[in-house]
């Protein structure tokens, strides 16, 4: 056998899926339709935000390559919410659609045990619900252990403008015709997903006057907690912010039945989160105006797509091109402006992914993987969490361990997983803050505190790295501790000074560590108490430790009763039919979803407490031994 | 790691004393917060302990308290059980103050589910466990909503409507935080609400309180005309001379109250003044207190005389309290028959006379009928609903509290809304709604955003 591991697809799931396999030592093959087309950013040229940026933090500590990758295209980035607390900022960058690629194949050749090869997968080989390799359109047969399907928006995908549809790619690639009713026959549910785009317009055809410039941070920012900065902090590409006016929703309205989505032309379910323009209009009927980013997609001219485009973030519809032009034109210092590529809306099929075991491998296949867009999420980086994840469980499973599994309190790319293959989805999926219970936990500031050793353990983080992390580890404990056993006192000198900063001074003695607690305490006042020489991560992870002491108390009390039934396990073998007094729905439930634990299986709609209880204790007395 | 906790181990009603029993890590602990005695924490194990339960330095019951430490006890962990005195009344308050203090209540056959996971009972009886969990669940689910009062549910689920929409806004600039159009929630924003949402949650906490059947009784007003036999009815029912019964008309000036237990749940009976056209003052007054005390009665007992015919006044009772739960008693059956009441056209008609007690056992099992009392009384279910739903509706003030506090610390808006959210959820539970996708799918619905 040539290769143990074939990743089908070369999006950013395939990218981090094959990258994490060859890695981990095995030899893996990568089938693209286009080889051009690697790593490409069809949609917004931006990577991070809200949720979405942490994961790419965990990515890059887990070992995967998201995050190396974005900091050599940075065209500008900064961190948001910086008015809020640190659970929820994020670093958010304009990612350059040229060098991003292009740096991602660069990589992924010069890895020695990853082959890639063009061509298109129609049929998988499998013998007793075992996958033992894919069969390509020309026929020819390649064998593996693992397969893990990646295929984005390829599986019988169609691009539809106005009341044209024909099926294919972005860029005019051939799609999979018939593997998604091969996928159907071996067992899978195959649904129909949709997602659209605005249109790309020529950015010297832009009035900048009548817009307002949005720049980056004027602090050096990277994804990677092992990168410096490659891009120069005063020399950022910005973006320019506009607003849609009467004119555009007069023009909208008038043609709203062209539309593929009014017209009823389109079948797939659309992303709540990512309404076409159309849809904000008909939905938010009394909204006068609607925020549109300017957002450049390139800074290497001679690019020949993107090289001199503008992508229009917030506007994206599935007009037919004459109305685009009109509704173009229409907007603030857009008079003149040029589409480049017109806008257009994609349907791809999907599976449930309540057929997925939170390994990402398939129930209904063995050692048959699932990632990124195939699995019905959406975005780059929901993408490429998921498919490092199913790079490593297939090499796991290829070296007969135990897979990854990244719990709730651990990692967005956890919720992620969890969510997909406990709830399903019904439109595309995108992670949002607000779908982590524990978000105070999961920040942007320790993705390496809560996955490093992880990627250690597998084998993505090397010893260098690994040890430089230890150190980091080892510092924050020694300066909690000092900040702890250091105490002031209520002496003339410390309450002047305490008043010259503008806090209040002492009714007692206090540690350190607790006066840090005070919001307006900074490691400056601390300074002049005790001389500590530090790294800034090291501080900002005590100060962040010592100002939301009781929140963070509060969620660990959280995620301590969730892992004491997250330990409680559900054996394979368990027949639901054979459990007296389950209610009908949850016992449906339990059997299609099969959870692996008690922690999941609650977590689960339409599982009541009861039915919980009713399972623990059959567990209790059929497999007394566990 | 098990939570703690608390539930009524004795049948509700019946008997003298009974067994509020609590299970689990803090058990001693929460019991000792609110036992004034010794001190439970330090005492033997396996030890009886004399003392008083007190909440807020009020004396809720004097008491018997077992203290028996792991691992030899029913669930194998550390379990209290307190032996309360008397009626349901100061037993519940018992449980509420455990509740207070940080126990939860138990669920149906919890305990003698601990006892099975933790190794304490063989599996022969785990079969009848699993019936008991879920013949009692599917129980307490139909009586909770039942038992819930429509008018808190729906304010619960106002309130929780408007948290909800504070919470997608808080939510929307947190994972949208570049759209300019979109209102952004200022801390000042949410002091005010949380204001407001304070004081209505008091409210449902006081509301809650007042509805409880189980907890005030039945509210029962007697009404009728003068001298059809309203006093001597009561007093049949109190079987003891409280109100003045006279033969001349208007005797009963005043609103006599009184208790009676019927299945062990209190019926507080309100004999009203005659309802009648007058120019006495003091009557008057007496007339219009019985009208508002009609209203605010569960239960309206219109008294009529048997012996005669139907006058204005009768006529005015039967329209004013149509819409009420209502028993008709026609009074005098032991005399001539000259009413000219279609009894067809009324529900829970019936009938008595002062001669013999039979009238009034048709009448207190009518009354039983009437408000479900032997199920109340055999189901220790429907207390336990409504302790757990006040308990439920204090912690969910408790979060705002927390909200509160941390606003005035300072603390950024996100770390806030984890109390808020956490009220969200208490809320949630109070009226059977988990917390789902609720927020996200509000986010959704109520804000323009996305590429």
């Amino acid at each position: 056998m040539e290769y143990e591991i074939i990743v089908v697809g070369g999006g950013h799931a395939g990218c981090e899926a094959s990258l994490a396999a060859a890695r981990k030592n095995h030899k893996t093959l990568l089938v693209t339709g286009n080889i051009n087309n690697i790593a490409d950013m069809p949609c917004n040229p931006a990577i991070g935000g809200p949720a979405k940026g942490i994961v790419v933090r965990e990515i890059d500590a887990l070992g995967g390559e998201m995050g190396r990758n974005t900091d050599k295209a940075t065209l500008q980035i900064k961190m948001l919410n910086t008015k809020k607390g640190p659970a929820v900022q994020a670093l958010r960058a304009q990612g350059d659609k040229n060098i991003y690629p292009q740096e991602m194949l660069k990589t992924m050749q010069s890895e020695e045990n990853l082959t890639i090869k063009e061509s298109i997968v129609e049929d998988l080989i499998v013998e007793d619900n075992k996958v033992k390799g894919i069969i390509l359109e020309d026929g020819e047969k390649i064998y593996s252990k693992a397969v893990i399907l990646t295929t984005g928006t390829y599986l019988r995908g169609a691009i539809l403008v106005g009341s044209d549809k024909h099926s294919g790619g972005p860029h005019g690639e051939r799609e999979s015709k018939f593997l998604s009713n091969k996928l159907k026959d071996y067992g899978f549910t195959i649904k129909r997903l949709k997602t659209g785009t605005p249109p790309r317009v020529d950015k010297n055809t832009i009035d900048y006057s009548k817009t307002q410039l949005e720049c980056g941070d004027e602090v050096e920012r990277t994804f990677s907690f092992d990168n410096k900065a490659y891009y120069d902090v005063n020399n950022q590409i910005p973006c320019h912010l506009i607003y849609t006016t009467p004119e555009t929703h007069k023009i909208i309205r008038e043609h709203l039945k062209e539309s593929s989505m009014y017209g009823g032309y389109v079948e797939g379910v659309g992303p709540r989160y990512c309404p076409s323009i159309e849809d904000k209009l008909v939905k938010f009927a009394d909204k006068e105006r609607h925020q549109l980013f300017l957002e450049p997609e390139s800074n290497v001219a001679e690019d020949p797509e993107y090289g001199n485009t503008i992508y229009i973030q917030g506007f994206s519809t599935s007009m037919p091109h004459y109305v685009q032009d009109e509704m173009v034109h229409s907007l603030p210092g857009l008079e003149h402006a040029k589409i480049i590529k017109y806008a257009y809306a994609i349907e791809y099929d999907a599976i449930d992914s309540k057929q997925l075991n939170p390994s990402l491998e398939t129930k209904v296949l063995e050692n048959l993987f699932t990632a990124g867009q195939i699995n019905g999420t959406s975005g780059y980086e929901e993408a490429a969490g998921q498919g490092l994840i199913a790079g490593i469980n297939a090499a796991l499973k290829v070296e007969k361990k135990e897979p990854l599994i990244l719990k709730r309190n651990e990692s967005y790319i956890g919720v992620l997983i969890d969510d997909l293959v406990t709830k399903g989805v019904k439109d595309p999926y995108r992670l949002l803050t607000s779908r982590a219970e524990y978000r105070l936990l999961l920040r942007n500031d320790n993705a390496d505190l809560r996955l490093r050793d992880y990627g250690y353990q597998v084998g993505l983080i090397k010893e260098d790295k690994y040890k430089k992390f230890l150190e980091k580890k080892e510092n924050i404990k020694k300066l909690r501790n000092i900040l702890e056993d250091t105490r002031i006192t209520p002496k003339k000198e410390v309450q002047e000074y305490l008043e010259s900063v503008n806090t209040s001074p002492l009714s007692d003695g206090i540690s350190l560590f607790d006066l840090l607690k005070r919001p307006e305490i900074t490691f400056d006042i601390i300074k002049h108490f005790i001389d500590i020489d530090y790294e800034n991560e090291v501080l900002e992870q005590v100060n962040i430790n010592a100002k939301y002491e009781g929140y963070i108390k509060k969620a660990n009390r959280e995620v301590e009763k969730m892992l004491n039934l997250e330990s409680k396990k559900i054996p394979d073998d368990i027949d639901y039919e054979k459990i007296p007094n389950l209610a009908s729905e949850a016992r449906q439930k339990l059997i299609e979803i099969k959870p692996r634990t008690i922690s999941q299986a609650t977590r689960i709609s339409g599982v009541n407490p009861a039915d919980i209880s009713i399972l623990m204790v059959y567990l209790k007395r059929n497999y007394k031994n566990d | 790691m098990n939570d703690t906790i608390v539930a009524i181990s004795t049948a509700i009603g019946v008997g003298g004393i009974a067994i509020v029993r609590v299970s689990g890590n803090d058990a001693i602990k929460i019991v000792n917060d609110c036992f004034k005695g010794k001190d439970l924490e330090s005492v033997e194990s396996h030890t009886i302990n004399y003392g008083h339960i007190i909440d807020n330095n009020e004396i809720i019951d004097e008491v018997l308290v077992s203290i028996m430490k792991a691992p030899k006890t029913y669930t194998t962990e550390d379990t209290v059980e307190i032996n309360c005195h008397g009626g349901i009344i100061s037993t519940n308050r018992v449980l509420e103050t455990i509740l207070n203090h940080g126990a939860r209540l138990a669920e149906p056959g919890e305990f003698t589910k601990r006892a099975f996971l933790n190794g304490r009972i063989d599996l022969s009886q785990s079969e009848a466990i699993m019936d008991i969990i879920e013949s009692k669940s599917e129980q307490a689910r139909k009586i909770a909503m039942k038992q819930l009062d429509g008018s808190i549910s729906n304010i619960i689920k106002d309130f929780r409507e408007k948290l909800k929409n504070l919470l997608s806004s808080i939510e929307v600039n947190i994972d949208y935080p570049e759209y300019n159009d979109i209102e952004v929630v200022t801390k000042e924003k949410i002091k005010d609400n949380i204001n407001v949402m304070k004081k209505e949650l008091n409210e449902i906490i006081e509301n809650s309180k007042n509805s409880n059947i189980l907890k005030e009784g039945i509210k029962t007003v007697i009404v009728g005309r003068p001298n059809v036999g309203k006093s001597s009815i009561l007093n049949q029912l109190l079987e003891q001379e409280k109100a003045i019964v006279t033969d001349i008309e208007g005797t009963t000036r005043d609103i006599v109250e009184g208790d009676i237990l019927i299945s062990g749940i209190p019926l507080n009976i309100i004999d009203t003044a005659g309802i009648r056209k007058t120019d006495d003052k003091v009557e008057k007054i007496g007339v219009e207190k019985s009208l508002s005390m009609i209203n605010e009665a569960n239960l309206v007992i219109v008294v009529l005389n048997k012996n005669e015919k139907l006058k204005e006044e009768d006529k005015e009772i039967l329209e004013k309290t149509k819409d009420k739960t209502r028993i008709i008693v026609l009074n005098k059956n032991d005399l001539e028959n000259n009413i000219d009441l279609n009894i067809e056209e009324y529900d829970n008609v019936i009938e008595t006379n002062t001669k013999s007690l039979q009238g009034i056992i048709t009448l207190k099992n009518k009354i039983k009928d009437m408000f479900n009392l032997e199920q109340i009384k055999s189901n220790d279910q429907t207390y336990l609903t409504n302790a757990r739903q006040v308990s439920l509706a204090k912690q969910s003030l408790q979060s705002l509290l927390d909200a509160e506090k941390s606003l005035e610390l300072e603390l950024p808006i996100d770390m806030v809304e984890i109390d808020l959210k956490e009220c969200f959820e208490k809320l949630g539970e109070i009226i059977g709604e988990t917390y789902s996708e609720e927020i996200i799918d509000n986010l959704f619905d109520k804000f323009c955003v996305g590429k």
